[in-house]
């Protein structure tokens, strides 16, 4: 009987596991996570925070649905991988052998290094009891300050305000993901977090926090100013964690490098999820991205091909639809590029190839709320950015993941004054009805 | 901006009521379970959704407070046959 042992219980390991089982009866399928909640929704955190969903919902899964497929789940962390003798070795001194691993270890929030990082109250939103602690705080605090960028910082912003904190955000430069949305884009965002009650300040750079008794107390700015507050919130950027992967000398980038079969390189090895650096045909790189479906996807490919059925996984252009200030916002693909101070690399639900912008027309429309922003390439779309009416979030995203030969209508596309909204819904009805899903 | 009207949510929710059901695009569910908890009748959507199946349910009221909960998108009106088969999930 041939054992798959996955570190990692996130929606790449599960998902792996799932896909061994379907095809294998028989494997011996163990996963091994360090959380004690195991598997969860982590983008719906966001939810938990903003009162939308209490946190038994935030299971897909229960104990016994993993009994019921075979899952055996342990509890554990992995400290060591030993690829030549195939085992695994458990902090307690329990080792483990394996006929085929997966290393989906995920990935972990970055904390600037900063004076006073230790006093409590300075929190991030990584996992379960981030969520719970950042909630506990919010009972008792009145004034709170986020420090970083992309969603995760606008998750904490909003939860926090919808308990009835008062929010300081602070913004290093002068706007809101700079290097994935434009400036207008950006102005809505910061526009409606005002109107929500939230203060901005650009050009903020956190020196130091300051405490009393262990506790946080408030913060001061590289100009000198101080901020009063009894929880600090830092949303910098999240990081792999490959410290295993490394240790057992896999082939390391940014993240843990594959190719198609998600393997790494070392063998019986594969890697999936926010771990691992995949390759990205639309780009031609190997990128990282923080998404759930990709993630999932990955971990279904890995799995595949762990259970000896050879699957290739072809990566489609990125794409999440989230939230921002309260404004449902879908982004697809190839969108912005350049720096952005808030962020080191990127966030969660986040993606390198949105910022890998290459030769295209930008068109967009907009009113005070709705905005529709499309890349237009030579042939194709590359990306789009449509917030607040997400009418043509299906169409782009279909058009965009197809790669559809938008030539037929490109010339009408781009012409200034143009009905960016009608042409794009026109042509996508028609090509749905020849093309799309029946 | 005003969009055609036949896309418009409203339209479509009148025209589910007489004969649609519900449909998941599973590429843009995160499985926060917003749509289950929402459920006025306790269907498990989010399952649906991670299966990628319609909410073939015989119970299922096409209310659409599900559609209109989910933050992403997931879930939309399609047309479809009152007369389901038995297939439940996850109910």
């Amino acid at each position: 009987m041939t054992r798959h042992v996955i570190v990692g219980t996130g929606v790449a390991g599960v998902s792996a596991g799932l896909a061994i089982r379907s095809v294998d009866p028989g494997a011996e399928i163990v996963l091994i996570g360090h959380e004690p909640e195991k598997y969860y929704s982590r983008p719906g955190l966001a939810y938990l925070l903003s009162s939308e969903i209490p946190e038994r919902m935030l299971f897909p899964m229960q104990a016994r649905d993993f009994k019921a497929r075979g899952l055996t789940v342990l509890d554990g962390i992995v400290e060591r991988i030993d690829p030549t003798a195939c085992s695994l070795h458990l902090r307690g001194g329990q080792e483990i052998a394996y006929d085929r691993l997966l290393v989906a270890t995920g990935a972990a929030a970055v904390l600037p290094d900063l004076p006073g990082m230790d006093l409590k109250g300075v929190v991030k939103l990584d996992d379960f009891s981030d969520a719970r602690r950042i909630l506990r705080l919010a009972r008792r605090g009145r004034r709170a300050v986020v420090v970083g960028g992309g969603i995760t910082a606008l998750e904490i912003v909003e939860g926090l305000a919808r308990r009835g904190l008062r929010v300081h955000y602070l913004l290093r430069k002068e706007r809101y993901w700079a290097n994935v949305l434009d400036e207008a884009e950006s102005r809505i965002v910061e526009g409606r977090l005002r109107h929500e009650g939230v203060t901005l300040h650009y050009h903020s750079d956190v020196e130091a926090l300051l405490g009393k008794r262990g506790r946080v107390t408030g913060l001061r700015l590289a100009g000198g100013e101080q901020l009063a507050c009894s929880l600090v919130a830092f949303a910098v950027g999240i990081r792999p964690r490959l410290e295993l992967a490394r240790a057992a000398g896999l082939n390391l980038d940014r993240g843990i490098l594959v190719n198609e079969y998600l393997e790494t390189g070392v063998a019986r090895i594969y890697a999936a999820g926010d771990a691992a650096q995949v390759y990205d045909p639309l780009s031609g790189r190997h990128i990282l991205d923080s998404l759930w479906n990709p993630a999932r996807e990955q971990g279904r490919v890995a799995g595949l091909n762990m259970a000896g059925q050879r699957t290739a996984y072809i990566k489609k252009a990125a794409f999440n639809v989230t939230r921002l200030a309260g404004l449902t916002t879908t982004i697809i693909g190839a969108v912005g590029g350049g720096q952005d101070a808030d962020l080191v690399g990127i966030a969660r639900g986040d993606s390198e190839a949105w910022r890998d912008l290459p030769h295209a027309i930008a068109c967009q429309t907009h009113t005070e709320v709705n905005r529709v922003r499309v890349m237009v390439g030579r042939r194709t779309l590359i990306g789009a950015v449509v917030m607040g009416d997400q009418t043509l979030s299906q169409p782009l995203q279909e058009l965009i993941t197809e790669q559809v030969d938008i030539s037929p209508m490109r010339a009408a596309l781009i012409q200034p004054g143009g009905a960016v909204v009608d042409r794009l819904l026109d042509f996508w009805s028609e090509w749905r009805q020849t093309h799309g899903p029946q | 901006m005003s969009f055609r009207e036949h896309l418009t949510s409203e339209a479509r929710h009148r025209q589910a009521l007489a004969v649609g059901l519900v449909v998941p695009d599973n590429s843009r569910c995160v499985q926060c379970g917003i749509c289950s908890f929402n459920c006025p009748i306790g269907i498990d959507v989010r399952q649906h959704a991670w299966l990628g199946k319609p909410v073939e349910d015989s119970h299922c009221l096409t209310c659409g407070t599900c559609i209109q909960k989910c933050p992403r998108g997931v879930l939309r009106f399609e047309r479809g046959s009152l007369h389901l088969g038995a297939t439940e999930v996850g109910r």
